[in-house]
């Protein structure tokens, strides 16, 4: 047998180890991603084979918690591509402004960067104080660092610049704190958000809501894993909310493609049908 | 039976002007796949994808996630998303940590290629500055598939595939003319 199908079977049991010890199923991820995520994780630990690694998971919960921390992507950055902002400004928001309050699910927040993005445009769009945000990840020490809102002080040279692209009517330095290496977001912008656990691939429903954020979470998914959320995030939206996609990601030959209308078919906007 | 059942392509600095000398030498009817990754900035538009599709023979497009690779398509990386192929030969994308500084990255492309395609796959190293794509390149011909880089002498930028041959023991080392008539015979039917 080619190494490379030895390597498969041992990412298998691994990923089954992980599942039935702890909960966390990776099973469904897509598998040249996980794959490489695990030999990456492999490779900073003296283990020489993934085989090798399975023991260890077992019979070292921090060690488990380390592996799983390194599998979650946590790759995101300020007002990622802006012209998306522009049209949930333009497409999305004159649609919920007509709503008495709005509850809002940013599904998959990493390290919170995007939950802050949208947090200042509902500012500036005069609907932040009739909004609810839940931000979640099945990641705890991303929620973390969400929470806090601190975010390296390098990195803001390129977000002001997405933000001004994105449509953004202030000056970008109105939103945070700069304090040594660090810039600490506004406080008035975490007020009406609610950072929470919650896993997508085995967690369910747990509010309805107006408009749900999921970006660039779908592709790493298998087939069978997009379907299960795409219907989760269908089922917990109202009549005429709005799913946000990353922009490769799409529900064109999907389960859920009947029971949404395309709005922005560019930037991956879509509402669930009223009937 | 044909040999070979992929074929997949790195270029960075230098490589629009290369891959408009070569992509045009495909016939409509190459009977393989083809998958470039180009480094571009991230803002980068589809305007190369819409270009080379009027220039060539072939259809080029921009990879979609889980699309299925078909032979007389040339796929395009997106801008700023890793590009991998799945077990079952479709393709998938993630927003991972750059590899080399870029994503996409050559050696996330080639590696995931050797991975599903073992002895099946060429990869091809052309012009470029930094060293992506070596790893990718070592890691196709330990799976047995066929190492092909430009000569750098003939390259716009030679460090890259200099790089990639200091990694691997390359099979060929080509012109960018050379290189389209290799590729249009390695695709033939085995007799």
């Amino acid at each position: 047998m080619h190494a490379a199908d030895l390597e498969t079977i041992e990412i298998d049991l691994f990923l089954n180890a992980l599942y039935q010890r702890y909960g966390y199923d990776f099973r469904q991820y897509a598998q040249a991603s996980i794959r490489r995520r695990i030999k990456h994780f492999q490779a900073r630990t003296h283990y020489k084979r993934i085989s090798d690694l399975i023991p260890a998971v077992l019979y070292d919960e921090a060690f488990a918690h380390s592996a799983i921390h390194d599998f979650s992507i946590m790759v995101t950055e300020m007002f990622r591509d802006p012209t998306f902002y522009n049209a949930v400004r333009e497409k999305a928001l004159p649609y919920l402004k007509t709503f008495p309050f709005i509850k809002i699910w940013h599904a998959g927040c990493a390290t919170g960067e995007e939950v802050y993005s949208l947090a200042i445009v509902l500012q500036e769009e005069g609907l932040y104080d009739r909004a609810t945000i839940f931000a979640t990840d099945f990641n705890d020490s991303a929620l973390q660092t969400a929470r806090e809102g601190i975010y390296a002080l390098k990195e803001i040279r390129q977000y002001t610049k997405n933000y001004q692209q994105a449509g953004g009517t202030r000056s970008f330095a109105d939103y945070y704190h700069a304090q040594y290496e660090s810039a600490i977001m506004e406080q008035s912008l975490k007020k009406n958000v609610t950072f929470a656990n919650h896993n997508l691939v085995t967690d369910g429903v747990f509010s309805e809501v107006h408009l749900i954020f999921c970006r660039n979470v779908l592709i790493y998914f298998d087939k069978t894993l997009q379907n299960r959320v795409l219907n989760l995030f269908a089922d917990s939206l109202s009549y005429g909310g709005f799913l946000c996609l990353g922009s490769k990601e799409t529900l064109r030959f999907s389960d859920v493609q009947e029971r949404f209308k395309v709005i922005d078919d560019h930037e991956k906007i879509y509402q669930k049908c009223t009937t | 039976m044909r040999r070979y059942q992929l074929v997949v392509m790195g270029v960075s600095a230098g490589g629009t002007t290369a891959l408009k000398i070569l992509l045009p030498s495909f016939p409509a009817d190459y009977p393989l796949p083809i998958i470039v990754v180009q480094h571009l900035h991230p803002t980068q538009t589809n305007f190369l994808v819409t270009h080379f599709n009027a220039q060539c023979a072939l259809t080029v497009k921009e990879a979609d996630e889980k699309e299925p690779l078909l032979p007389g398509i040339l796929y395009f990386a997106p801008p700023n998303y890793h590009l991998l192929i799945e077990p079952d030969r479709t393709l998938s994308l993630s927003i991972d940590e750059k590899v080399n500084y870029s994503r996409p990255s050559i050696d996330v492309l080639f590696e995931s290629a050797a991975i599903v395609y073992k002895t099946g796959v060429i990869g091809v190293v052309m012009t470029g500055a930094n060293n992506d794509g070596a790893a990718g390149l070592r890691a196709i011909k330990e799976y047995g598939g066929l190492a092909v880089v430009q000569d750098p002498a003939t390259a716009e930028v030679p460090y890259m595939p200099q790089a990639a041959m200091a990694a691997t023991s390359v099979d060929h080392v080509l012109p960018l003319a050379d290189i389209g008539a290799l590729l249009r015979e390695k695709a033939q039917l085995l007799l």
